[in-house]
């Protein structure tokens, strides 16, 4: 790894770690406020007109987001299947296809933003601002408020309830994503990401481009030779198309809601969705920000700020190896192109390693970096493709997905996913000592492990079982790209970034089919709501408990021993899950790649 | 259950509102207002006509113009409309011959050349619209961009360094320079 690497994962560390304690403070406020003072009017006004009650219990509460969210997957799917009909749309893009629709639906209420279409050329001005963007308000909304809800359970004592969804989201969607969208969109416009709503603008470029096409007959269909291959034609355009719209406001929630949708096909790679350096770094730090700083709310809430600092300390650990594994396999680059004449070592004039799929201004280390940033949080943005990594460098990611999602991990998901693996240490190490298990004062009881089980077991599951049945049906291997141990891999992070709610891809693979579409479109659903159900079943459980007070023989959770049991289960579970698989996938491929060269 | 369906839908349509229309409208009023030119994407005007945009790259082939990275949006290199990488894994075929092919345009438009290509000039990159090229893959073209234009190389080796940008701090960024703005430049030199 380089020097700039170190510093630039340094100065990324100290930078995220200066907001965690001003923005987990101000979480903490709106986690316990009643009302608002300042907004209080609107703020009654809203409710009353809603209906909106104080309080509910799990059940409730977990109804109300199933609700919410099928709301959102029947107002998103309507808008696609009739914007050639909608205003906003000047390109006239067609209606979405229905299999098309339903994933990208569900797909972006989960959190997810898989993309299996290309934005510019498929959605309208209207479709990504009123149906996707607010799809990444409020799915991010529903993962923080779920958070909220299991702080809350541990919080307070011999309750039934755990707030009001609906307080919540409205609360963190006014107080809190709003406002941080608002003046990071408009950062990202000075910078140069586009913001308005003209039709596609056509420029006339310095030379003209000479390409080969193949040629079609009159009814669209290419022309065939006498052996049945399609007959190419040259052709000439000096003309190049820039795409315009709305992009800074759905950038901006994009990655403080660790949505990670793009508006434009190649993502954060895209010169006009991440323009410069700075608005690289901000991305990065946009997508740590809120999951950091809930993490310190946590603490907080739950009476002691070192219980806090303890989780984040074994996501930073975590974070930091894969972070150092990603840039230095991307740096040493790709041996096969070494022996063509091409230069790829470092220097001060280029960045070199592996620059297949990765933009000039972020070179090695900034690409590596938000590859892992990304992956760990599931924001799913890319920067780079990460289909074109080596072997490790790419594996990096992909485990950091399938570990679940809990380095720092999405909004709330992370936050809850990691205190899920919280918990089963505590019952690992009550197992170990003789011990009734108890975490911040809560008794752990059969009730609690099994619905901790379902939540820690069910992505697993769906990752596995979706590669498995994707890999023996002829639909599912029909669309893998890339030949040999890197098709399978292109499947099994298809699933694992579904399942896990991620949502970045080895794009190779053409996923925009029916088979595709609605497997993952499953794998999403279920992967975002077969957790949310049993952690909310846990944080009831835990507000009807008393505290404990602290015994000797209570397990101190907020020291390094604690830190270290905690890692240890989120790895030895990530690495007992996948193991097997990954050795199918990137490590076979690393070993050809090394071996033949 | 009924009493959940009201809220529901009605604070639904409320945040609907909030973050799909009014959001969106504001940023843009905000947006337009303080930085027009970024906002409709950074436009390069030649000769007072549109020519291209700062931040998206062009396809380059003649020899007395710079090129840029390879681009991998169908069906022409470099078209705005569809952004996209080649997504081809380290060990495609695909990839080494495209590798192979691009190596030996470069090495046949300036066949005095025996240096190592930079790997960033002979691969694609993510967006099929990177404006930039690295120093070292801008160095490497000096001499042959020279003699194609009847310009001392020195005059165009200072033209480089002007349009260069170094990494900020030494950690930020990495040493680059804009193809579109340099060629630009190069047609305004005698």
């Amino acid at each position: 790894m380089t020097t700039q690497s170190w510093l630039l994962l340094a100065a990324f560390l100290v930078v995220l770690l200066a907001t965690v304690k001003p923005l987990g403070l101000y979480l903490t406020k709106l986690m316990e406020t009643t009302r608002w003072q300042p907004l209080a009017r609107l703020e009654n006004g809203v409710f009353r007109v809603c209906g909106i009650q104080d309080e509910m219990n799990w059940r409730q509460y977990a109804l109300a987001v199933l609700l919410f969210s099928v709301v959102g997957v029947l107002v998103v799917y309507t808008l696609q299947r009739l914007q050639l009909w909608l205003p906003l749309n000047p390109q006239r893009m067609p209606n979405v296809t229905p299999y098309s629709s339903f994933n990208t639906a569900i797909s972006f209420v989960t959190n997810t933003n898989w993309q299996g279409y290309g934005g510019e050329a498929t959605m309208s001005y209207l479709t990504q601002m009123l149906a996707l963007a607010v799809q990444n308000f409020l799915s991010a909304a529903t993962g923080i408020a779920v958070a909220f809800a299991l702080i809350r359970g541990f919080a307070r004592h011999s309750m039934q309830t755990i707030g009001s969804l609906w307080a919540d989201l409205y609360r963190i969607t006014a107080y809190l994503l709003l406002p941080l969208s608002f003046v990071f969109a408009l950062v990202l416009v000075s910078q140069g990401v586009i913001q308005n709503f003209s039709a596609y603008q056509e420029v006339t470029t310095l030379e003209p481009t000479t390409y080969g096409a193949p040629k079609p007959d009159a009814a669209g269909q290419p022309v065939k030779d006498a052996a049945g291959n399609p007959v190419n034609e040259t052709l000439t355009t000096t003309k190049q198309t820039l795409p315009m719209g709305p992009i800074a406001s759905q950038e901006a929630i994009k990655m403080l809601g660790t949505n990670g949708g793009g508006f434009l096909n190649a993502n954060s790679a895209h010169p006009y969705e991440n323009p410069t350096v700075l608005t690289n770094f901000l991305q990065m730090l946009a997508i740590f920000v809120i999951p950091a700083g809930l993490v310190y709310a946590f603490g907080r809430a739950a009476g002691d700020t070192r219980q806090g600092w303890a989780v984040l300390a074994a996501m930073t650990v975590i974070f930091i190896g894969a972070a150092v594994a990603a840039m230095t396999f991307e740096q040493q680059g790709n041996p096969v192109l070494a022996k063509l004449g091409v230069d790829h070592t470092v220097s001060a004039l280029q960045s070199g390693g592996n620059m297949e799929g990765k933009e000039t201004r972020f070179g090695i280390s900034a690409s590596g970096l938000f590859a892992t940033i990304t992956t760990a949080a599931s924001c799913g943005a890319v920067n780079s493709m990460h289909d074109s990594y080596t072997p490790l460098g790419g594996l990096v990611p992909m485990w950091m997905i399938q570990l679940g999602e809990v380095v720092f991990g999405g909004v709330g998901s992370g936050l809850y996913g990691m205190l899920l693996y919280a918990i089963m240490a505590v019952f690992v190490a009550g197992l170990m000592i003789g011990r009734t298990p108890e975490y911040l004062g809560k008794k752990i009881e059969a009730f609690d492990m099994k619905m901790v089980s379902i939540g820690i077991l069910m992505t697993p599951a769906l990752v596995l079982l979706g590669t498995a049945i994707a890999v023996m049906a002829s639909a599912g291997k029909a669309t893998i790209f890339n030949p040999g141990a890197h098709g399978f891999s292109e499947v099994l992070y298809a699933f694992s970034s579904a399942a896990n709610n991620n949502g970045s891809a080895f794009a190779g693979l053409g996923a925009n089919t029916p088979f595709y579409n609605g497997w993952l479109g499953a794998a999403m659903w279920f992967g975002r709501f077969a957790v949310i159900v049993p952690v909310l079943a846990i944080a009831g459980s835990l507000a009807a408990k008393k505290r404990l007070a602290h015994g000797p023989g209570t397990m101190p959770t907020h020291g390094p021993l604690f830190v270290g049991l905690l890692v240890g289960t989120v790895l030895l579970v990530g690495a007992l899950t996948y193991i097997p698989v990954l050795a199918l996938g990137p490590a076979v491929e690393h070993l050809i790649l090394w071996a033949g060269n | 259950m009924k009493a959940l369906l009201r809220p529901a839908l009605t604070l639904f349509a409320t945040l609907t509102v909030l973050t799909g229309v009014v959001y969106p409208l504001a940023v843009t009023s905000v947006g337009q207002l303080l930085f027009p030119h970024e906002a409709n994407g950074s436009i390069v005007m030649v000769k007072g006509k549109p020519a291209g945009s700062a931040l998206i790259g062009q396809q380059f082939t003649s020899p007395e113009n710079f090129w840029g990275r390879p681009s991998a949006t169908g069906p022409h290199p470099n078209n705005a409309a569809v952004s996209s990488g080649s997504n081809l894994g380290p060990l495609n075929p695909a990839l080494t011959d495209a590798v192979k092919a691009r190596v030996a345009a470069l090495k046949a438009a300036d066949p005095s050349s025996d240096k190592p290509v930079p790997i960033d000039l002979v691969t694609a990159s993510g967006s099929g619209l990177d404006p930039d090229i690295s120093l070292a893959a801008a160095h490497y073209q000096i001499t042959r961009v020279a003699q194609a234009r009847n310009l001392p190389a020195e005059k165009v080796k200072g033209l480089v360094e002007q349009h260069a940008v170094r990494p900020w701090l030494g950690i930020f960024g990495e040493p680059r320079v804009n193809v579109l703005a340099l060629n630009v430049k190069l047609d305004g030199t005698r």
